[in-house]
């Protein structure tokens, strides 16, 4: 027993001598690799269940993914409409046309207004003839009713609501003005629509971020009662606990990554598909808007976020069910 | 190496599966522990292994006592152990080769090291040309090999076996033991649970000897 006290440093130098080894670089970086292809190669050799997997994960990234990229698109749509949302200034009745000009001038000078247009009355009620089918009708008229309009178009800073009320104050304080409206009311109800859709989109995220993790830690669960005998060994033989439960880890990062491409897959198969006929409805409009598919930083994201989602429902799994399985 | 001081283990329910056991094994000795099944000899190897924990006394391994030892610590000290079982617990999916680098795996070492040690311990019990074999196309005796060459691969302070020789026959089972022996002339303690005494009574080594929990025979001076 006199060996006791000297013997007693030795579990230190011995875990020294580990703590050197597992931080050698080399050995540090050649075993994460191995252990992340041997999970990748235990996935490739059962590929049928891996893939179903992968696609139900797929499914769960794709449709928030989707459904965000249809809401981009959309309001890049309303977007371009945003910048003709314009102002309407009805001029009083007896406002002469070099007055209405002389306005016209002044007016486009002013820093708030990107441009500004004059439509004088026989314009208006030629359009007005035209688009209403009345125009016969209209010659019966003795005398024009409409008066002259501005139709302005703010500058890009003036667009917000606000700024854009205070304009129409200025317009409505000239005496020449006998109404001046806004005609940005629809786009701002657009606006406040679409928040709500991304409100819900964010909802649905997270409820599918949710399911991802738990079909990872549920499919990882599995994996771990398959590999019980394999464990107990390990353990048996000095494995870490981290040693054990590294190989799951990445079996749950692989999951994810699988899953993020095939559901990169999905949603531009997806846009495949509804290009044509929005671009058809687009050419009705006569515009040529076209749906813009992934990005690539949302690709980036996708990849991240299947990654950050398999690691961590497998963390779930091997938290609840790895410490559970210790040799009798 | 291995001390056990006033060591009692009863499990729940109150079966006393050991009873104040005392004995102690010098580093580099070799020693077998005999009795009836269900005298306590797979309790006291799981004690050593730090799969079960004594409920009374003092366990010492290898200068370190390991009674009340936090569970981080635990794969550190099975590192210095190597386990052959009767069932020996062999990985089916995987090769020979695969099964016997497992504990070099586990504790780290670099690749061309793994390579190297694995088919020295092959080469030492006359596996080498099965490294690529996976166990199940193996003879039973065999199998015990690769179990046995996945135990000393690591060079462990200490062998444990459990029944090593429990399915073969008596030809195979004296190999076995050989093969023991030839690991403890290099140093390495080596501790063997069996029943097979007319096999044991031929081999030239102390006996821990359990009855009912207690040792039966005072091994002090043997060991």
């Amino acid at each position: 027993m006199s060996r006791g006290r000297k013997n007693r440093r030795q579990p230190q130098h011995h875990w020294q001598d580990n703590l050197r080894r597992l931080l050698s670089p080399g050995t540090f970086v050649q075993r994460h690799a191995q252990v992340a292809l041997d999970s990748l190669g235990r996935l490739y050799r059962n590929w049928i269940p891996t893939v179903m997997t992968a696609a139900v994960i797929a499914i769960a990234l794709a449709m928030p993914c989707g459904l965000y990229l249809l809401l981009g698109n959309l309001e890049r749509l309303s977007g371009s409409w945003e910048g003709q949302a314009s102002m309407s200034i009805f001029l009083k009745q007896d406002i002469t046309d070099t007055r209405a000009q002389a306005l016209l001038a002044q007016v486009e000078e002013w820093p708030e207004i990107e441009s500004v247009q004059l439509i004088t009355p026989s314009q208006a009620l030629e359009e007005f003839g035209r688009q209403s089918g009345f125009a016969d009708v209209l010659g019966v008229l003795e005398e024009n009713p409409l008066p002259y309009v501005l139709i302005v178009l703010p500058a890009g800073e003036y667009i917000d609501p606000v700024a854009a009320g205070t304009l129409r104050d200025r317009f409505s304080g000239l005496p020449e003005t006998e109404l001046a409206q806004l005609d940005l009311q629809w786009v701002q109800r657009l606006a406040a629509i679409l928040d709500i859709a991304h409100r819900v989109i964010l909802i649905i995220s997270v409820l599918l971020a949710l399911a991802v993790m738990l079909v990872v830690g549920n499919t990882i669960r599995l994996e771990i009662q398959n590999r019980r005998e394999e464990i107990l060994v390990t353990k048996l033989i000095g494995a870490t606990n981290g040693f054990v439960r590294r190989p799951f880890l990445y079996g749950g990062i692989w999951y994810g990554v699988l899953g993020a491409l095939i559901a990169w897959g999905v949603v531009e198969a997806g846009f495949w598909l509804l290009s044509e006929p929005v671009s058809r409805l687009a050419g009705l409009y006569r515009s040529d808007f076209s749906l813009e598919t992934l990005p690539v930083q949302l690709l980036g994201i996708l990849l991240a976020g299947g990654t950050l989602l398999g690691l961590l429902g497998s963390w779930l799994a091997v938290g609840r069910h790895l410490d559970a399985i210790e040799p009798s | 190496m291995i001390r056990f001081t006033h060591v009692s283990k009863r499990y729940p329910g109150g079966f006393e599966a050991l009873s104040n056991i005392n004995f102690h094994m010098e580093k580099g000795a070799m020693a077998f522990l005999t009795g009836h099944s269900g005298a306590g000899k797979s309790t006291l190897l799981k004690l050593v292994a730090l799969i079960e924990y004594a409920t009374r006394g003092q366990v010492i391994l290898d200068g370190e006592n390991v009674t009340g030892i936090s569970k981080r610590r635990i794969p550190y000290i099975r590192r210095k152990i190597g386990f052959i079982f009767q069932e020996h617990h062999l990985l089916f999916d995987r090769t020979v080769f695969d099964n016997v680098a497992l504990p070099l795996i586990i504790a780290g070492y670099r690749h061309q090291d793994i390579g190297r040690r694995v088919r020295a311990a092959l080469d030492k019990l006359g596996l080498l040309s099965k490294e690529r074999l996976y166990p199940v196309t193996l003879s039973g005796g065999e199998q015990q090999r690769v179990g046995i060459a996945r135990a000393v691969v690591n060079k462990p302070m200490l062998l444990l076996a459990d029944e090593p020789t429990g399915n073969l026959d008596p030809d195979l089972s004296r190999e076995i033991m050989s093969l023991f022996s030839l690991f403890n002339d290099v140093g390495v303690s080596v501790l063997i649970a069996s029943h097979d005494i007319p096999l044991i009574e031929t081999l030239e080594y102390p006996v821990l000897s359990l009855d009912q929990g207690r040792l039966a025979h005072d091994v002090s001076g043997a060991a």
